[in-house]
């Protein structure tokens, strides 16, 4: 039987795919009000995820390098905007200014935290690139003495929202529209990356190292390219949230929120960018839904609330790390190289 | 002078309650090369169960001593247990598993732990029941309590017990020969995952102990107590050679008396009045301090970083291959 949608016999049917697609993705903000307003702020939390996601996709899946330190970046460049669009120091930069300054410090942070980190092995990595989250969160929390650079723990309020000549990004609405082009843009990036010449030595260095090498492939330098690449999307992601929340502290930072965001490409499956993206939707999504759900049938069964929303969801995130790597290795949608590799067991 | 002695005393106790965290990871380490990112929780289960039990035997009246040995008592069975209970469910399964799997793992196990005790014992720092009464004598000009004492003998006693049980014992002839060759000492004859899971065992064993200790000696304890002990663990055992035992007890000590001096020092090291720049912050003897004592958790990690930079197989330990 002929498939309904065959694209092969009809390449014009992928557009019409895509007209749906972008129709749906452009009136989803409109149905999320009917259920509520707040919807449009997790959705477009949801898809900052999805940035940050897919920028540690870079470093661990297509790398195959650990980094359990990400959100670093995602704080260098909220901080970066925050500094450079706030009363703080008085200035207030255009954010078409910011962003890329932002993204590029978080990449100038990626190469200095893999500089040093190149020789090691993955899990030694993966415990380096923690300190370095916890330093980054310790500078944030104590520079605010002598010199007040970032205020320290009570954070930076008063950043200015994005806006161009005669216009404001200052509701969820307007934003999600932002984020949405914004992370189409970088997920065709990433799509053209992935297969890419960067992109398959990226893959051949995550397969087996000193084979690449030997194949010619500057290991150094593209190991060094990974982490500064990812980190900078991290730093543009940063850049939005310090925007959209007006306020950024170093609480925001914690290392519980780098590991929500590995959580994200593990559970998605590593490497795979669709497999990325909806780990980060379903790990941004349920705990929303959670917060909606659970609240109100604890109260009904016990009339208090035992166990609140939030551990729950911490609980859920680590059984999902756990079962996913007992049962699943490759995510829920894995990319076939990644899959190959995981399932073989060598004795 | 009175303060490089006070922040000696202090260093080296710390630095002995990491040493007994870091022997945990490097047990595990040196017998399946798996970091037991979970061992931090397992520290911190530790001290919360002899928490509790020292606050529920606090009125009965019993000498202090006792309580807190019954304490400690109920956390090392109940660490032990979680620890074999961690082995057995999520490690085992991935152990032919390519290395990141069981680490990711690891890290799931750990945020469930750290989550399980914040439903059991709440979010808040909880104040560890200061019950023996403690006697400061002064050494030369530094202070050192009857704790500290205590918690520097148990610690010596513990590794000078674990090095005899590693190095005298069958079981830990059992155990070095698992960590040098699995397949060959399953030929020979050793049940290779029962010393796995003894190893796992014994190093949340000494794990408890050492919460109870860190309890005791800070004061508090909160559920997030874990992660930053285990991590400075970790660099310590890092820093003596992962996988090895007298390693780790090096770099336990040694981890705490950089920490101890460096934050003793940093302040007036970084003091630009001190070096005479010409700031108006030290007119009338002011300080204009760049990095004061507050940044005391960062030394763990650089400390960390420049290890695996410049030797990256540690003090003690041997050359390691690359990802083989």
């Amino acid at each position: 039987m002929r498939p309904y949608f065959d694209t092969r016999s009809k390449p014009w049917l992928i557009w019409v795919g895509f007209a749906l697609i972008g129709f749906a993705l452009a009136v989803l903000p409109f149905a999320l009000t009917q259920i509520g307003t707040t919807w449009v702020r997790i959705t477009n939390y949801a898809i900052l995820y999805i940035l940050l996601a897919l920028g540690l996709n870079i470093v661990v899946g297509f790398a195959g390098l650990l980094d359990l330190g990400y959100i670093a970046f995602y704080a260098v460049g909220a901080y970066v905007y925050a500094l450079l669009a706030s009363p703080q120091f008085g200035l207030h930069l255009p954010f078409w200014v910011i962003l890329p300054i932002g993204a590029a410090v978080a990449a100038l942070f990626g190469a200095m935290l893999g500089a040093p980190t190149l020789k090691l092995r993955g899990d030694y990595l993966a415990i380096v690139t923690l300190g370095f989250g916890e330093i980054i969160r310790i500078f944030l929390n104590n520079l605010s003495r002598p010199v007040n650079i970032t205020n320290g723990p009570q954070g930076i309020t008063g950043i200015d929202p994005f806006s161009l000549p005669g216009f404001r990004f200052d509701t969820p609405l307007k934003f999600y529209y932002l984020l949405l082009a914004i992370v189409l843009v970088v997920i065709v990036i990433n799509l053209r990356l992935q297969n890419s010449r960067i992109g398959r030595a990226w893959e051949a260095i995550r397969e087996d190292e000193i084979a690449a090498r030997a194949m010619g492939i500057n290991t150094r330098n593209l190991k060094l390219l990974a982490f500064a690449m990812g980190a900078s999307f991290g730093g543009l992601a940063g850049g939005m949230f310090s925007a959209i929340q007006a306020f950024i502290s170093p609480e925001s930072f914690i290392l519980v929120e780098s590991i929500m965001v590995v959580s994200m490409v593990v559970l998605g499956g590593m490497g795979n960018i669709w497999g990325v993206i909806l780990g980060a939707v379903l790990l941004s999504f349920i705990p929303e839904i959670l917060r909606w759900t659970v609240t109100p049938l604890q109260e009904a069964l016990f009339g208090r609330m035992v166990i609140e929303p939030e551990v729950i969801r911490m609980l859920l995130f680590g059984l999902a790390l756990v079962l996913v790597m007992l049962f699943r290795p490759a995510g829920l949608l894995p990319s076939a190289v990644r899959k190959r590799e995981l399932e073989e067991r060598p004795i | 002078m009175d303060t490089f002695l006070q922040q000696l005393v202090n260093g080296l106790t710390a630095g002995s309650v990491y040493a007994v965290v870091a022997l945990g990871y490097t047990m595990v380490y040196g017998i399946i090369q798996l970091i037991n990112f979970a061992h931090g929780e397992v520290v911190m289960i530790g001290a919360m169960v002899a928490f509790t039990v020292i606050n529920l035997l606090v009125p009965t009246g019993l000498p202090p001593l006792a309580i807190v040995l019954i304490g400690a008592g109920c956390a090392v069975p109940v660490c032990m247990l979680v620890g074999y209970g961690m082995e057995r469910l999520a490690y085992r399964p991935l152990r032919h598993a390519p290395r990141l799997a069981p680490l990711i793992t690891a890290i799931g196990v750990s945020i469930i732990l750290q989550h399980l005790a914040l439903m059991i014992w709440s979010r808040n720092i909880l104040a560890f029941p200061q019950i023996i009464p403690s006697r400061t004598y002064f050494i030369g000009g530094a202070a050192i309590t009857t704790v500290q004492i205590a918690i520097l003998a148990i610690c010596l006693g513990l590794m000078a017990s674990l090095a005899i049980l590693v190095y005298r014992t069958p079981l830990g002839t059992a155990m070095r020969a698992t960590a040098q060759n699995a397949q060959v000492a399953g030929l020979m004859g050793i049940d290779v995952n029962r010393i796995i899971a003894v190893t796992f065992i014994i190093g949340a064993g000494l794990g408890a102990v050492a919460g109870v200790l860190f309890g005791t000696y800070y004061g508090l304890a909160q559920y997030t107590m874990g992660s930053v002990l285990g991590l400075k663990a970790f660099s310590a055992a890092v820093l003596g050679g992962i996988g090895n035992i007298p390693g780790a007890m090096l770099g336990g000590v040694l981890l705490g008396l950089v920490e101890a001096l460096g934050a003793g020092y940093i302040g007036d090291f970084t003091d630009l009045c001190q070096w005479g720049l010409p700031l108006q912050a030290c007119e009338g003897g002011g300080h204009f301090i760049l990095f004061g004592s507050n940044y005391q958790d960062v030394f763990a990690f650089i400390v960390l970083i420049l290890v695996l930079v410049f030797r990256p197989q540690g003090l003690l330990g041997e050359r390691v291959g690359d990802r083989a």
